[in-house]
């Protein structure tokens, strides 16, 4: 047991590397052969699969569990991946429990789905360990398309632009590419590098240069991209985080929860990565359950993730809140903060209870106060850059189903784009069905 | 990706997968749906003679094994040929053909046991521009008792001569249909051959009845009370289909004789096992019937990339590959000496395989107070019922034992010459070894 793990404030090497280690091994560790042929045998290959159906890139998830079956993980890892190019990160981040393994047919009748994310692991990796990315390229077009972001959603419209024949340039505002799979997911997700070395594997298929260092907006421009390029896809997700807009926000201690994240994702040595004793976060998504659960696996005290609405309002599903339950996170529910303590560094934040009158939620007189060394917030992220000339809606770039934005030539699809969840999956399928716009548009069949 | 294409009597299809004569082919809407999913060709289901159609029961047809998590493993059914009047099925089957061109159309006919009736159907079904016809002498209930059917395939005469009247009034394939109940499957091959016959294919169903209601104190399926003997098929009559495709493949008589595999297969594993054995394709008809048309799909990636890891570029390259292989029991070599090996990382220490050594067999595993599990030498013949009943793929392996090695169980170090029971001391009638 590492001395520090009582000591206040926000320190490094709370536990020592062993314990470490064992906090953030894989989350939903890798099948061996047999595992896989039995978990396999499960599947009842479905006719017009309700797990297909709610796959946001329709994976033909009976086939693929199939092909494990008899003994050919190649070829589900292809038919895996023919839908879905990031069908091995995917694998490891999807909330599969929100989308095909709860309507897995085993789910309604026994209570326990075929483990389709998991499988979905087996193939990719196989594949992965074994083989280059399965796809040739289609003879030349000639067609040169401009992507913005090495994020999911770029990544995959690019691959499929590759496929088609066109040659693809991606401009990436960060020194590395990957998006959110590099610098959001949790580490328990994606281990041993995995999303560098998926995005290494997926340009394989060649016709794709990435631009690193290069960001929309200052050293280019849409205009640029316009002239340059037959056409442009964004896929530049959400840059910007909202803020809580409360005074004291700026006080030492108080920080974005996804930039937590990122530092986690990027630190060589999770023993040098500095965490609180008494860790509050705000929010109720995806990135609250990841900081809060993460905390306490690099050795928080106590970990409070307090959230403005019931916990039937909650974006995280009910895995991830039992994820950090399990880990040791408390949730407190129908809470907001009002003010934050501290001279000059953080010491405890102030929060109100809160209620629904009339339909709208208010904060109540009565309250409480927790102790905090280190206040994180994950209310949201939000785009940030989108050029003018796009008509945005809802905060996000408008786009047709097909991913065309209001401007000809331009396409749009991931977190920055109007519709659909905001998921790796997600981006992924809007990545490729612009592609496929794309591709038809510049081919003159659309 | 290995090109599948097939080529069986000169019929070509994109893949050697097809739907054998059965309910998948009873009509236009199934076939084309069916090539739609995938499938290379279809047998049509059995044609009868012109005039009223045969009536099928108005009860369960089907009767069924299944395996833990109700894996359907065996289906009986009592159903006969088609009950549609043969024009309609003619007219369904030109359409289809033509709009199918590239994909292998073939006509099951099943008609009286006498020259005029097969002279009066074989030119009415060559209109269609079908590829081939099948003559089905294996259907065991219903049509059999009506003088067709098995009847005629238990007969080799029989099928000798229906076999040289198709030769004799069709210009195309002719493919004869064997039944499975019989002694010995190479005699209706030779007369098949013996009759012309461009080609087998094989099993029909199997007699049988699948279970007994205790209440009613009848056999399943059950019809008002009465049930009858049905014909088995899906995965639990593939190990008795694949023994007479053999059987045929390397019988000097019949040996080259194209074979058309049919029985249990379910996955593209069983259908490249199919094909070893001298199959030149197969057809399917209960993994169809359990999984829905879209089962094909596994079927071509899985075999498509079986032979790009062995370098296959065509389905000819390993068709009958595995025959020389079959051999005699009297021709297994008796030196080749095996050991039972238990991996002790793998073991789960469930004890099956002690209890079936132990219990059934030679009392060659022991078992230690805290549950090790080790096979003593001394005692193993080799039998490898212990890998069978193993519950860990891989955990108990057979190690050969190198030419000059003890075998501690008879005392003799193993010989590096190949001896087997027709030079045996013990074997009463054995020839002397040179
Ligand atoms: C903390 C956290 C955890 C998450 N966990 C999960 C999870 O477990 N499962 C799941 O399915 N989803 C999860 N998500 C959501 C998921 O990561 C996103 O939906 C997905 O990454 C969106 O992909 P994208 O390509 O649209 O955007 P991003 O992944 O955000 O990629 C956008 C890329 O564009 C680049 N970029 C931005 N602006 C510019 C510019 N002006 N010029 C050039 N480049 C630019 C960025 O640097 C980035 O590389 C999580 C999100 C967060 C924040
Ligand atoms: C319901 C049913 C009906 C069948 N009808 C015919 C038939 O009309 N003609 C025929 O030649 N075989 C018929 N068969 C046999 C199949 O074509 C095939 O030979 C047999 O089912 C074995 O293959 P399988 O194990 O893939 O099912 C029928 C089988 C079933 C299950
Ligand atoms: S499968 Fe069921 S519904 Fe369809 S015909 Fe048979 S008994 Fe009727």
């Amino acid at each position: 047991m590492s001395s520090k793990q009582f000591e206040e404030g926000i320190v490094a090497g709370r536990l020592d590397a062993s314990a470490l280690d064992a906090n953030f091994s894989d989350l939903h560790p890798a099948y061996d052969e047999h595992e896989a042929l039995v978990a396999a045998d499960r599947c009842y290959f479905c006719h017009d699969a309700p797990c297909q159906t709610a796959c946001p890139t329709s994976i033909d998830i009976p086939l693929f569990i199939r092909q494990i079956a008899t003994g050919t993980p190649e070829a589900a890892a292809r038919t895996i991946l023919e839908q879905n190019i990031l069908g091995g990160m995917c694998a490891r981040v999807c909330p599969t429990e929100t989308l095909c393994e709860e309507v897995c047919v085993r789910e309604v009748a026994e209570g326990k789905p075929v483990e389709i994310g998991r499988l979905q692991r087996f193939a990719t990796d196989t594949l992965m360990a074994k083989a280059a990315q399965p796809f040739d390229r289609a003879d030349a077009t000639g067609k040169k398309v401009a992507v913005v972001g090495a994020g999911p959603a770029g990544l995959a419209c690019a691959h499929r632009l590759a496929m088609h024949g066109h040659d693809v340039v991606i401009f990436e505002a960060r020194s590395k590419s990957g998006g959110l799979n590099e610098f959001g997911i949790a580490a328990y997700k994606s281990t041993n590098d995995f999303a560098q070395a998926e995005v290494d594997w997926l340009l394989g298929i060649g016709g794709i240069e990435i631009r690193n260092g290069m960001a929309l907006g200052d050293q280019i421009t849409l205009d640029s991209l316009q002239s340059d390029f037959d056409a442009v896809f964004l896929g530049m997700g959400l840059g910007a985080v909202n803020a809580l807009r409360l005074e004291g926000e700026d006080k030492e201690g108080v920080s974005p929860a996804t930039d937590f994240i990122s530092d986690l994702r990027q630190v060589s040595d999770l023993g040098s990565q500095p965490i609180g004793r008494d860790v509050v976060v705000i929010g109720g998504g995806m990135t609250a359950i990841d900081a809060g659960a993460q905390a306490r696996l690099l050795g928080a005290q106590n970990v409070t993730i307090v959230y403005r609405r019931g916990q039937e309002a909650m974006a995280a599903s009910e895995f991830e809140q039992d994820l950090a339950a399990q880990k040791g996170v408390r949730i407190i529910h129908n809470a907001a903060p009002i003010g934050i303590e501290g001279n000059g560094s953080l010491t405890g934040v102030r929060f109100a209870y809160t209620e629904t009158k009339d339909g709208k939620l208010v904060t109540r007189d009565d309250g409480f106060s927790l102790p905090a060394d280190q206040l994180f917030t994950a209310i949201g992220q939000s785009l940030t850059g989108a050029p003018e000339a796009l008509t945005i809606e809802g905060g996000k770039i408008q786009v047709t189903e097909a991913g065309a934005t209001s401007v000809a030539g331009v396409w749009a699809g991931g977190d920055c784009a109007s519709g659909g969840d905001d998921l790796t999956v997600t981006a992924v399928a809007e990545g490729r069905d612009a592609a496929e716009n794309i591709h038809a548009t510049l081919m003159g069949d659309a | 990706m290995a090109d599948l294409t097939t080529d069986f009597l000169g019929i070509k299809s994109p893949n050697p997968f097809w739907l054998a004569s059965a309910p998948p082919t009873d009509k236009e809407y199934n076939v084309r749906r069916a090539f739609e999913a995938g499938w290379g060709g279809v047998v049509w289901k059995t044609l009868g003679a012109e005039g009223p159609p045969v009536v099928n029961v108005n009860g369960p047809r089907y009767g069924a094994i299944h395996g833990a998590d109700r894996r359907l493993l065996g289906l009986n059914n009592i159903e006969l040929i088609t009950d549609r009047p043969l024009e309609v099925n003619l007219e369904e089957m030109t359409r289809v053909k033509k709009d199918y061109p590239d994909h292998a159309l073939i006509a099951s006919i099943m008609v009286p046991c006498d020259e005029a009736s097969w002279k009066a159907i074989l030119p009415r079904v060559a209109e269609t521009g079908c590829d081939g016809i099948e003559l089905n002498f294996g259907c065991p209930h219903g049509m059999a008792e009506r003088g067709m059917g098995s009847a005629v395939g238990q007969v080799p005469e029989y099928i000798q001569m229906v076999t040289e009247w198709c030769k004799k009034y069709y210009d195309k394939p002719v493919i004869v249909k064997l039944t499975p109940n019989i002694t010995d499957i190479r005699n209706p091959a030779r007369a098949a051959k013996a009759g012309g016959a461009d080609a087998v294919s094989l099993i029909n169903t199997i007699n049988s009845i699948t279970s007994v209601n205790l209440d009613r104190m009848a056999p399943e399926p059950m019809i008002d009370g009465k049930g009858t003997h049905g014909g088995y098929c899906g995965p639990a009559v593939k190990p008795i289909a694949m023994n007479m495709v053999a059987e045929i493949a390397r019988d000097p008589q019949t040996h080259g004789l194209p074979i058309s595999g049919i029985g249990g297969i379910t996955t593209w594993r069983d259908a490249a096992e199919f094909m070893a054995l001298g199959a030149g394709n197969v057809q399917v008809c209960t993994a169809a019937m359990t999984y829905g048309f879209k089962v094909v799909q596994e079927m071509i990636s899985g075999l498509s990339q079986w032979m790009d890891e062995q370098g296959y570029t065509s389905t000819a390259d390993f068709i009958g590959m595995a025959v020389p292989n079959v051999t005699d029991w009297q021709y297994l070599n008796l030196n080749h000496v095996t050991k039972a090996r238990i991996d002790q990382d793998a073991c789960i220490k469930c004890g099956r395989c002690y209890a079936a050594c132990e219990d059934t067999s030679h009392q060659a595993i022991s078992m230690s107070e805290d549950r090790v599990f080790d096979v003593k030498d001394d005692e193993c013949v080799a039998c490898n019922l212990c890998v069978n009943v193993c519950p860990v793929e891989g955990c108990i392996t057979m190690e050969t034992l190198a030419p000059g090695a003890m075998d501690e169980r008879t005392g003799q170090p193993v010989s590096e010459d190949y001896g087997n029971w027709t030079t045996h001391p013990n074997n009463p009638s054995a020839t002397a070894a040179e």
